[in-house]
This record gives structure tokens, C-alpha cells and sequence, in this order.
């Protein structure tokens, strides 16, 4: 086929942020400005998002390996935000780090540039490529404060486990090719309409597997807490947000678009997945002492729900998904930022033992307010959006008469309660020698600031009135045709 | 409008009493004084100027169902509106919840020293919550607001309370409420979901509209499932015995203000639930379910007296008590007659009158003595000025004693059921007695008996004496002039009565109330 000037259009995202990342990568070269790299990265995720508003003239359309669709603007969207607001809180948190700065921004878009790929990809070729774009970056924003024992040990897990992975799907991308001879979706689903036979079934599990690693299903999850407590703030924040929304939007394309995955079987075990998913996460998350911690179980958790989704997958499946993530992504970006706020690697490790926010709201109210407000968010109360996403999945649940997974969403919400409110209460308490770890004073002033105080007023205006998401949602949904 | 400032008011009230804590501790204070008080004036405004009366019964009585409503779009993708309306049942929660919460903002007056405005932005949000469940018929405005007013009572008990002896802190306790409520909750909107979908299979139209949704067809299986999900929602928060676990402890802890709430409103909002969505929306399971749901009330009754009996702490024991009354709201409200239904409304108002005052009293008594352990109590009368004569006169109204608006709606319950279920009403009865001994045993231990010390402790002042006296001129006015609010509710109850009764005529050959 021949790339004419629409592809074109319709690939700028993906384009201005791959630019953004050559320049700066060149400015480096010539260069060392912490401020100055910042501002062009922020720079140039913010023209990709608004180039999505031109993209929206195109769409959908499709290559052959890529296809922008809604479901893939709607991803950029998400994935495009949640590297800005990575962006803003690496440059509050590296301001005070004595090593290089500058490379975290040109790993961080590489990675978004990863994010945007696989989101987009209907070829197996483009999601592996879209998958090792993201998460080979990933190791070096994991491990970017290498001087302290715990950043490198969760670069080097993340590393192992993701190779893991890894070699799961390509072994399970391997076996379809073996049954069908192709490797396009659209291929691959032609192919498997007589139903996909053993090799097709173990592939599809395979590939199930191997980005189960990505999303930290359980049983696959053992390297989320470590990783996520261990790495600088905003690279946890990058894996808890971008790269989960990526993967998931890939495996909802996947189990939407494959016969393979509509096999009953495989619907048994992606429920029992689900299920084990949510009560596991959520059992786990009782006994955390770190927020960090805690943030990452309450994460595994909120994919269980989310994969109910996947198991329904018709009727609301779909609309229900996408709330939910944005749902959950603004609510986590809000937490992650606030924990990330708090923390430099200056003071040793990041500040995310509960006993450092004890008291926060009495020496730091409007923050305090922020955390409050996704903790609640993420234990889905009432005037926040964590409670719509909510609705959606329990609603989906009942409408599709899968009662297992409704009960294990109302017995996971009531364990999820206890350590939320844990978090919660202890930011109001106030004993006598508390110990004070503070964001700088004039948090506010700054971009991380204002960016985690309009996440949170966002968290309770969608919450409030969520009509204007639903719609843009739906609009998203109607351009997949 | 004026519905949706009733619910807005608090709101707004309480964001001023946070920013006002910067002028100093007694802002907040008048500020919420000032806004529970023109809530309370504008229910009361409503109530002389609408009309609450018996409807024509040859109208259609569709028509005129509700006394004021308010409506507009809110989520139009699944047929979300907010939804508000009144009628007489609202109407009296709605000025109950005004007026307790003047006396939940008084009795805080002296209590509570630190944080003075973020308390009362909670204190207000609670109630702000309330009169949003109690207007609410939306269903999902419905379990909005009961959802979200959790989470203000949390932050009530878990920051303003007190920390109890053996090891139960006001943390663990604020939590097991939340927990309780909160999961009980979610199966209620499992419970709406179904319904909604059900009628979404049946129309191909999404509403969680009140009215729309009571005329879905179910099948009888499904109809008891759905139930019995409102059903335990509204019973974690009445309680009824095997799900009150919370409640104790929860009163225990709790500041007075949190008590006075609890016990006055927000046991009210799942008697109002019963009332408003579970018969009405299920009247065929509800009567098939009656006779359990009496049986649990009965042992409610014996249970909450017999552990009230046996209580060191004050507050606990008040709070075993209100698990007795309640179960006489349980059986009337089951029974359905009009006689049971309107004497489980007068009840209601009662309670919340005698329960608030005898938390205020203990309040005003730990204030004094800086324990609620009736063990270090005793011989207090002469001692307190006229604190141990309002105990008294409340006791008196917690056992029913004829006078008071208890004994109206204690007497009213168990006639209308009688009808109904006469061994359920004669067991019941001995619940009354069980009634005199522990409000007694209260008045034994704390006021007579040998004193402990015999320098004489400060009296009440104008403010705590003036809520005291409001309160008993209500108990009696209630009590010796029942009809002032049972005109207002007998519609509104008189609808439920239809409803409930239609199904019953159906499904039992029992013979039909005398009301």
C-alpha cells in the first residue's frame, strides 16, 4: 500500500512524540537542562494530544498494522495524559537528584511512544513491538535512581519477570501462527472461525499469560509490590497508569476481535482469573505498612474488576472498560502523585510508610484533601468517579448474570474498604511527635501541585456529573464501528 | 426549588463552617446553628402551608401522590434523574432531621474543642446526606446519598470520638460501621440493578425511576432475591439483631453529636427505606417474607432489652435499647396495616425524641464526671441540679410510659399487628416490661443509690436546659396530641397500607386489619 498524506495525519501522535523524543535526545547531546528538557517533553505530549483532535477528522481508518480506530484514540488519549502528568511530577521529584535528570523525560516518551503503538496494533507484529517499546524503557525508569539498593532491585525484578512474559507471548503468538499461518488479527480471526483447535486454544491462553505478566493478574502478579515500592515515584506511576491502560486496551481488542478468545473455556478461566484477582489483591493490601505498596495491591485488585469486563465482553462490556479506566486512571494518577510530591530521593527512600503521612492534613490540608478524595475515589464511594466505574462493572455483572463475579466485587469492595480507610484516617490523626515529611512549601505554585489538585477536583466533578465522560466514551465507541 | 436547596443548604453550610474556623472556634458554631436552623424553618414552612391530608379517595390517586417534586436530567444514559419529592413521611424526617440537628450542633457546643470547623462541615454533610435520602426517589440518587453519608459519620467517630476501654478504639469502631453499612449497601444496588434491568428487558427503556420501576413484572424467585438485597441493607442499618454488630460499639464511641445523629436519624433512614422502596417495590416477597422479618424484629426486642440490662457504659446501654425499639418498627412495619404503619411513623419520631435526649444527658453527665462507667456512678440526684429529673422524664418516655409519643406509637404498633399476627403482638408485649426494667436500672444506677462523693457538681446551664426542655415539650405534645402528626403522614402511609395489603389479600387467607 502506499502512505499517503492521511496515514500521515492520522499517525501524527505517534509521530510528534517519537520527534519529541529525537529532540530531545539531541538537546541532551548538546546540552544538560533539567527545566528546559521538561519543557519540550511536556511540550510535545501536549501537541500529540491536541493533534488527536485532527486525527479525529481521519478516523477510523487502518494499515496493515496499525489501525486508528476509537478505541485507539481513546487509549492515546489516556496514555498521552498520564506520561504528561508523569512528566510534570519526574520534574518536581529529579529537581533535587544529583545524577543525570535529563534522560528520565527521553525514556519516559519512548515509552509513550510504546504505549500509543500497541494500543493501535491489529498485527501480533506491532503488539510485541508496541509491547517491548514500552517496557524497555520502563527497566531504566524503574531503576533511574540506581544508587539506592531498592530502585535497582525493582528495575532488575521488573526486567526478569517482564523477559518473562515476554517469552509466554511470543511462544503463544508462535502457536497461532502455527495453527492459522497468519498474523494479522483480522487474519487470524478469519482463520479461526471453525473453532481454533488446541494449538489456536493454547496460543490464545499463552498470549492470555503473557500479558496477564504486564497487567499483574494474579497469579502473575508476585512482582507488582516490589516494584512499585522500590521504583522513583513518577516511573511507578508511568507502569501503574500508561502501561496498564495500554495492555489492557490491547487485550480488549484481542478478546473483542478473536473467535479464539470466545471459546467457553477460555471464558471459565479469564472469570476465575478475574475473581481470584480481585479478592487476592484486596486480601493482600490489608496488611501494608507502605502506601506505595498498598497502591500497587489495590492496582491488581482494581484489574480483577476491570477483567470482568473481558469475561462479559458484549453488550456494555466495552463502554463499561473504558470508564472504568478512566476512572481509575485519573484517581491513581491523583494518589501516585500526591505519594510522588512527598518524596525525593534525596531524603533516602521515597516517604511511603503510613506513619509519614500520619497527620498530613494538619500541616498540609488542600494535599491531604487530594489523597482523601482518590481514596475514596478508589474505594468507590459516592461524589467520586471511583463510584461510577464502580456502578459500570457491578451493572455489567447483573446484566449478565455472572453472580460469581458480582458477589466477588461486593466482597472485594468491603475487604478494599478497610485498608482505604486506614490510609484515610490516619492522615486526620495527630500524636505528639509525629514525624513531618513534607512536600516543599510551595507545592501548590507548581505544576505537580496544581496538576494533583485538578486530578482530584476532576475525581469529584465526574463523580458529581459524569454525563459529559459517558458521552465521550460512547462517541469513542460509535468510531469503532 | 426549595427541595433541592433543603439539600443544599447543609452542603454549603458546611463548607462556610470549615473556612470559618479561621475567625475563631464559635463561628462554625453559628454558622451551623444558623443553617440547621433555616432547614428546620423551611420544613416547617412546607408543612403549614402544604397539604398532607387524607386525598379524596374517590380521586385518582396517582395524581397526588407527592406534595411537591423536582426533576431534571442527570445521567441520561442510563435514565438517571434527579429526582426529589415530598410527601407527609418525608415531610417529618425531613423537619425531624432540622430539628436534631439544632440539638446535634448545641450539644457540641461545649464538647467538642478541637478542629471546631472541619466537625461541623461533617456534622452537616450528615445531614445534608439524610435529607437527600429522604427526598431522594430516584434510585440511584437514593443509594448516592445513602452511600455518601457514611462517609462524614466516619470521619465523626474515628477523629471526635472517644476511645473506649478494652482495647475498642474509636478507629475500629468508626471502621465496623463503615464496613457494615457500605458492603450492606452494595447488595441494595445489586438489588436495584436487577430491577432496573429487568424492566430495561421488559420496556427496552433504562430508568431507575420509583414509579416506573414498581410496576415490573417478577417472578417470585427473583422478587425475593431482590428483597431481601434492600432488605439486608436496611437492616444492617436499623438493626435487627444478627447484623447489628456495629451499632454498640459505634454509639459508644461516637461524640454525642455523632450519637444524637445515629440514633435519631440515621436508624430512621432504613425504617424510611423499608417503608419507601422495600414494600412498595416488592409488596408480594415483603408479605411472603413478613412473618421471618417479625420473627427477627421479636428477637430483637428481648435481645436489645436483655443485653441493655447488662451494660456498664451508658451509651451502650442507650444504644441496646434503641435495638429493642426498633424491632417494634419492624413488626409494624411488616404488619402493614394502617394502624401498625402510622404507629411505626409516630414511633420513629418518639425514639428519635427520647434516644437524642438521653445521649444529651449522657453527654452533659461525662462532661461532668469524665466517665461513662455506671459502675463509678450512682447517687447523683441532688448532686447534678435538674439533669437526674430530665433523666427521669426520658426514661420514662424510652419505657413507654403513657404521656408520652412512645407510648402512642409503641400502642399503635401493637394494635394495628394484632390483626395480623396476635402471637407475635402477645410475645411483644412482655418486650414492654423488659422496657421498665432496664430504663429502671438506668435511673437506679446512675442517680440513686450510694453516692460516690457528696461535693456538689455543676448544674445545667441555660443552653443545655433550654434543649432539654424542648425536647420533653415535644415527647409530651406528641404524646398527648398525636393526631397534629398523624394527619400529616396518614397519606403517605395509607399508600404503602394499599399497596402491601393488595398483595396480601392475594397470597394469605389471614383476616384483614380492623384499622
Amino acid at each position: 500500500m502506499t502512505l499517503t498524506l492521511t496515514h500521515l495525519v492520522a499517525l501524527l501522535p505517534l509521530i510528534l512524540v517519537c520527534v519529541t523524543a529525537v529532540v530531545v535526545m539531541l538537546g541532551i547531546a548538546w546540552r544538560r537542562h533539567h527545566s528546559g528538557t521538561a519543557f519540550v517533553s511536556v511540550v510535545g505530549l501536549n501537541l500529540a494530544l491536541l493533534s488527536l483532535l485532527i486525527v479525529w477528522q481521519v478516523a477510523p481508518l487502518e494499515t496493515p498494522l496499525l489501525a486508528v480506530d476509537g478505541l485507539a484514540m481513546f487509549a492515546a488519549v489516556l496514555i498521552l495524559v498520564s506520561s504528561l502528568a508523569c512528566a510534570t511530577l519526574a520534574h518536581a521529584y529529579l529537581e533535587h537528584y544529583g545524577g543525570p535528570r535529563e534522560e528520565f523525560y527521553l525514556l519516559l516518551l519512548c515509552a509513550a511512544a510504546g504505549g500509543l503503538v500497541l494500543a493501535a496494533s491489529q498485527h501480533l507484529a506491532t503488539l510485541f513491538f508496541g509491547l517491548e517499546l514500552l517496557s524497555m524503557p520502563l527497566y531504566g525508569m524503574l531503576a533511574y535512581t540506581f544508587h539506592e539498593r531498592r530502585s535497582l532491585e525493582a528495575g532488575i525484578k521488573y526486567l526478569v519477570l517482564s523477559a518473562a512474559g515476554t517469552a509466554f507471548l511470543l511462544f503463544g503468538m508462535a502457536l497461532l501462527y502455527a495453527q492459522t499461518g497468519r498474523l494479522d488479527l483480522a487474519g487470524l480471526s478469519a482463520s479461526l472461525v471453525e473453532g481454533p483447535g488446541p494449538w489456536g486454544l493454547a496460543g490464545a491462553g499463552l498470549m492470555l499469560v503473557g500479558l496477564g505478566f504486564k497487567l499483574s493478574i494474579v497469579p502473575f502478579h508476585l512482582w507488582t509490590p516490589d516494584v512499585y515500592e522500590g521504583g522513583p515515584g513518577p516511573a511507578a506511576t508511568f507502569l501503574a497508569s500508561a502501561s496498564k491502560v495500554a495492555v489492557f486496551v490491547v487485550l480488549l481488542r484481542l478478546v473483542l476481535s478473536a473467535p479464539a478468545f470466545e471459546d467457553a473455556w477460555l471464558h471459565d478461566l479469564l472469570a476465575a482469573l478475574a475473581l481470584l484477582t480481585m479478592l487476592v489483591g484486596n486480601l493482600l493490601a490489608l496488611t501494608q505498612a507502605n502506601l506505595k505498596r498498598l497502591l500497587g495491591y489495590s492496582s491488581i485488585a482494581h484489574f480483577g474488576y476491570l477483567l470482568v469486563a473481558l469475561v462479559v465482553s458484549d453488550g456494555l462490556a466495552a463502554e463499561t472498560g473504558a470508564v472504568y479506566l478512566v476512572t481509575y486512571l485519573i484517581t491513581t494518577l491523583g494518589a501516585f502523585g500526591v505519594v510522588t510530591l512527598l518524596s525525593s530521593p534525596y531524603g533516602g527512600r521515597d516517604a511511603a510508610g503510613l506513619h509519614h503521612f500520619r497527620g498530613l492534613f494538619w500541616r498540609r490540608p488542600y494535599l491531604t484533601a487530594v489523597l482523601t478524595v482518590t481514596m475514596l475515589s478508589l474505594a468507590g464511594i459516592p461524589f467520586t468517579a471511583g463510584f461510577i466505574g464502580k456502578f459500570y462493572i457491578i451493572a455489567l455483572g447483573v446484566e449478565a448474570e455472572r453472580w460469581w463475579l458480582v458477589g466477588g466485587i461486593v466482597v472485594g469492595s468491603a475487604i478494599g474498604l478497610y485498608y482505604y480507610l486506614r490510609v484515610m484516617v490516619t492522615l486526620y490523626l495527630v500524636e505528639p511527635g509525629m514525624q513531618s515529611r513534607d512536600a516543599p512549601h510551595n507545592w501548590g505554585i507548581r505544576a505537580g501541585g496544581v496538576m494533583v489538585l485538578g486530578l482530584a477536583l476532576l475525581v469529584v466533578l465526574l463523580g458529581i456529573y459524569p454525563a459529559p465522560m459517558i458521552e465521550w466514551v460512547r462517541a469513542m465507541g460509535t468510531l469503532n464501528g | 426549588m426549595t427541595l433541592v436547596w433543603l439539600i443544599l443548604i447543609p452542603f454549603i453550610g458546611g463548607l462556610l463552617c470549615w473556612q470559618a474556623e479561621r475567625w475563631g472556634g464559635m463561628a462554625p458554631r453559628w454558622i451551623a446553628l444558623g443553617t440547621m436552623g433555616l432547614v428546620l424553618l423551611i420544613t416547617l414552612g412546607l408543612w403549614f402551608q402544604g397539604e398532607y391530608h387524607l386525598p379524596d379517595p374517590t380521586a385518582a390517586s396517582e395524581a397526588v401522590r407527592w406534595s411537591m417534586e423536582w426533576r431534571t436530567a442527570w445521567i441520561p444514559r442510563f435514565g438517571i434523574e434527579v429526582h426529589l419529592a415530598l410527601d407527609g413521611l418525608s415531610l417529618v424526617l425531613i423537619a425531624l432531621t432540622g430539628f436534631l440537628g439544632v440539638l446535634a450542633v448545641l450539644c457540641s457546643w461545649n464538647e467538642i474543642v478541637r478542629r471546631v470547623g472541619f466537625f461541623h462541615l461533617n456534622l452537616l454533610w450528615i445531614l445534608g446526606g439524610v435529607v437527600g435520602v429522604f427526598l431522594a426517589i430516584d434510585l440511584f440518587l437514593f443509594f448516592f446519598f445513602w452511600e455518601m453519608m457514611l462517609v462524614p459519620m466516619y470521619f465523626l467517630i474515628a477523629l471526635w470520638g472517644h476511645s473506649g476501654s478494652e482495647g475498642k478504639t474509636r478507629i475500629t469502631a468508626a471502621t465496623k460501621f463503615f464496613i457494615y453499612t457500605q458492603a450492606s449497601g452494595l447488595l441494595m444496588l445489586v438489588a436495584i440493578l436487577g430491577l432496573v434491568f429487568v424492566h430495561h428487558a421488559n420496556t427496552g427503556e433504562y430508568t431507575f425511576s420509583y414509579d416506573a420501576l414498581r410496576n415490573t413484572p417478577l417472578s417470585d424467585d427473583l422478587a425475593m432475591w431482590l428483597m431481601l438485597g434492600f432488605f439486608i441493607a436496611f437492616a444492617v442499618k436499623l438493626p435487627v439483631v444478627p447484623l447489628h454488630g456495629w451499632l454498640p460499639d459505634a454509639h459508644a464511641q461516637a461524640p454525642t453529636a455523632g450519637s444524637v445523629d445515629l440514633a435519631g436519624i440515621l436508624l430512621k433512614t432504613a425504617a424510611y427505606g423499608m417503608l419507601r422502596f422495600a414494600l412498595p417495590l416488592f409488596p408480594e416477597a415483603s408479605q411472603a417474607f413478613a412473618p421471618v422479618a417479625m420473627a427477627l424484629g421479636l428477637v430483637g426486642i428481648f435481645y436489645g432489652a436483655v443485653l441493655a440490662c447488662g451494660q456498664h457504659d451508658v451509651k451502650r446501654l442507650i444504644a441496646y435499647t434503641s435495638i429493642s425499639h426498633m424491632g417494634f418498627v419492624l413488626i409494624g412495619i411488616y404488619a402493614g396495616t394502617e394502624l401498625a404503619l402510622q404507629g411505626v411513623v409516630m414511633l420513629m419520631v418518639a425514639h428519635a425524641f427520647s434516644a437524642a435526649g438521653l445521649f444529651i444527658l449522657s453527654g452533659q453527665l461525662y462532661e461532668r464526671l469524665h466517665t461513662r462507667d455506671m459502675r463509678e456512678m450512682g447517687g447523683l440526684w441532688g448532686r447534678l441540679g435538674s439533669l437526674p429529673g430530665f433523666t427521669l422524664c426520658f426514661s420514662a418516655a424510652s419505657l413507654g410510659m403513657p404521656g408520652t409519643a412512645n407510648f402512642i406509637g409503641e400502642f399503635m404498633v401493637l394494635f394495628g399487628s394484632f390483626p395480623v399476627a396476635p402471637w407475635t403482638v402477645a410475645i411483644a408485649s412482655a418486650g414492654l416490661i423488659l422496657a421498665a426494667v432496664y430504663s429502671l436500672l438506668l435511673m437506679q444506677r446512675v442517680h440513686f443509690g450510694p453516692a460516690q462523693d457528696d461535693a456538689p457538681l455543676a448544674g445545667l446551664d441555660r443552653r443545655e436546659f433550654l434543649m432539654m426542655l424542648g425536647l420533653l415539650a415535644l415527647v409530651l405534645l406528641f404524646g398527648l396530641y398525636p393526631q397534629l402528626l398523624l394527619n400529616t403522614t396518614d397519606a403517605a402511609m395509607l399508600e404503602v397500607q394499599r399497596l402491601f395489603g393488595a398483595a396480601d389479600a392475594l397470597s394469605t387467607t389471614l383476616p384483614m386489619g380492623v384499622s
